[in-house]
């Protein structure tokens, strides 16, 4: 067990020693989320009506969920790398334990995350933000932000090592997350969507997660979205932690 | 420096159950991809400090056995040894002793060379003065002490091979496997790493080598196996297996291509096969060394044939392989190039 911690710990350091050497990772972490929240803030910000809310406190919350959502991508790619150059190869030769590249690679992007929440939440400020609750309502919204990002980094490492290069790993993340974010209460509130979208949207995940946080940062009605949220938080976990464990012992095994 | 490599003193020496029996051990292994048998019955022995060669073209089944031995791939059928461990129910104890450098160079490219070295170390579970002790020395060792603090996505590929070689000497393995080491390599870069390996052996390691090219193995190897579609066709030296291919080969330039055909009716008497002619030049293996070249000379001057140059050497692994295979070791020259 102390081994496990130890290598997750290796493993998660190395994977962030070489993020400031790779500019354009470092990139779609600092700038394009700084980039999008200003573009919807003063884009779209003016044409969305938010009853009850300025649109920029309606919109952080939101675009921090997307962000974070995105986040796993570090994973998806950087998996997939490790598979192809024989990385995986050389850890498996090691007497290393065997949970720690996955548990490595995951944890390392709970530190990118919060790094994107970080800078996220400054420019927010910045440009009007506020919170409406007491800080520990924040702090629990931060955590809630964590934990859903951890579980996503799940999903990615299953995406990286199910699909064949770096760049597939990208497009199937893109596909499957994109519609998923935005037919959601994340940019627009679900009831100006059409009916099926909104349907759609009321029973997606990213919606509850971002009521929940409206909750938890904005003092919003809808308490019950919190604990559903903490569930989906599990619930993806439960399902693609195993998966990526299967996974990646098979493309170790081949 | 030396004090931190001292204190990790080899792993290496210190364990050595059974120290009569061969280093690698392999029995019956059968390993197979849906219909394809990658390893169809192997069985192999390396003698501990020594150079096993594992010769064949690409898809022969190399780097097959050489997963199963370093504990990656478990095999169908059959068992194999290292160092007294068996590959499944003793695979975290191998995992110890080993050293693996692959046919593709397994580092990380955003780490420097000395971070590279540093974390295969600590996950030897070296601490980490002693992982970045032993990386500075291994840099030495491989010349690359001026790129050390460099991301390895600068190297060249010789360097990039050499860097990989030190990560799997990180923790002083007494057994090493190198998956074609030298795949892709210039012949600057191919000579000296052929040198550290050479250096290797002497300080003791035993080292199972897989390569597709016969003077690597012949430079390199005590003992050759050759590999074909998953079995072995043959085990011995350099020498003995030249042998089974017959004795000398005698060469003769002809001064003129048209009479190649007196040359072979010339020369056939001296040879328990028909000589082969190619345009001008004739080859034939010779019964007897001594006196054959005069003998040539003294036939082929009786048949009035003009003889250009005359030549008498020793079969290659090239000829051997030829032999037993029936198609030459490059075959798979175009999968090499991907992989370069």
């Amino acid at each position: 067990m102390r081994r496990l911690v130890t290598d997750t710990m290796i493993v998660a350091e190395r994977n962030l020693i070489r993020l400031p050497r790779a500019p354009e990772l470092l990139l779609a972490f600092t700038v394009q989320p700084i980039m999008f929240l200003l573009l919807f803030r003063y884009v779209f910000g003016g044409a969305i009506s938010t009853p009850g809310y300025s649109y920029v406190d309606f919109l952080v919350p939101g675009i921090i969920v997307q962000n974070i959502a995105f986040g796993g991508f570090v994973t998806a790619i950087g998996l997939n790398e490790d598979v192809h150059k024989g990385l995986i190869d050389r850890f498996r030769s090691l007497p290393m334990a065997r949970a720690a590249v996955l548990a490595g690679r995951t944890l390392s992007d709970v530190v990118t995350n919060a790094l994107s929440i970080t800078i996220l939440l400054v420019t927010g400020l910045i440009i009007g933000f506020a919170f409406h609750t007491s800080a520990l309502d924040a702090i629990a919204g931060l955590a809630l932000l964590l934990l859903f990002g951890y579980a996503f980094s799940w999903f990615f490492a299953f995406v990286g090592l199910l699909v064949s290069s770096p760049e597939s790993a990208n497009s199937v993340g893109f596909i499957a997350v994109f519609p998923l974010t935005f037919i959601s209460s994340a940019f627009v509130p679900v009831q100006s969507m059409p009916a099926v979208l909104k349907a759609f949207a009321e029973v997606n995940p990213f919606t509850i997660v971002v009521d929940a946080m409206r909750y938890l940062w904005l003092g919003a009605p809808d308490s019950s979205s919190v604990w559903e949220a903490f569930v989906w938080v599990f619930v993806i976990m439960a399902v693609f932690a195993p998966l990526a464990v299967a996974r990646y012992r098979r493309a170790a095994g081949r | 420096m030396h004090s931190a490599q001292d204190a990790y003193s080899t792993v290496a020496q210190a364990a050595s159950p059974g120290a009569g029996e061969p280093a690698i051990t392999v029995e019956g292994v059968y390993k197979s991809y849906g219909t394809v048998e990658a390893l169809a019955g192997v069985d192999l022995e390396v003698v501990r400090g020594t150079v096993l060669g594992l010769l064949g073209p690409n898809g022969a089944g190399k780097t097959t056995l050489v997963r199963v031995l370093t504990t990656l791939l478990t095999p169908d059928a059959g068992t194999a040894r290292v160092l007294g461990c068996d590959v499944v129910r003793d695979a975290a104890t191998l995992r110890e002793r080993i050293g693996l450098a692959g046919q593709y160079a397994a580092i990380d490219e955003n780490l420097t060379g000395l971070e590279n070295l540093t974390m295969v170390g600590r996950l030897y579970g070296q601490p980490r003065a002693v992982a970045k002790a032993r990386g500075r020395e291994l840099l030495e060792r491989f010349d690359l002490v001026e790129a050390a603090g460099r991301p390895a996505k600068t190297y060249s590929g010789g360097m990039r091979r050499r860097l990989d070689l030190a990560a799997a000497l990180v923790a002083k393995p007494p057994v090493l496997f190198l998956d074609e080491p030298t795949t892709g390599l210039d012949p600057r870069s191919r000579l000296s790493l052929w040198q550290v390996i050479e250096e290797l052996v002497a300080e003791g390691t035993t080292v199972l080598l897989t390569t597709q090219y016969l003077d690597e193995a012949d430079r390199l190897a005590n003992t050759i196996a050759v590999i074909d579609h998953g079995r072995l066709i043959a085990e011995g030296t350099s020498d003995q297996l030249k042998d089974r291919v017959g004795g000398e080969r005698l060469e003769v330039s002809l001064d003129d291509g048209a009479e190649s055909a007196a040359a072979v009716r010339a020369l056939a008497p001296m040879s328990d096969d028909t000589p082969d002619a190619d345009g001008n030049v004739v080859k034939l293996s010779v019964r007897e060394r001594s006196g054959s070249i005069v003998e040539a000379v003294h036939r082929l001057s009786e048949a009035g044939v003009g003889v250009d140059d005359l030549a008498l050497r020793r079969p290659t692994l090239d000829d051997v392989f030829l032999a037993l295979t029936g198609h030459a070791a490059e075959d798979g020259s175009d999968e090499r190039e991907q992989g370069a």
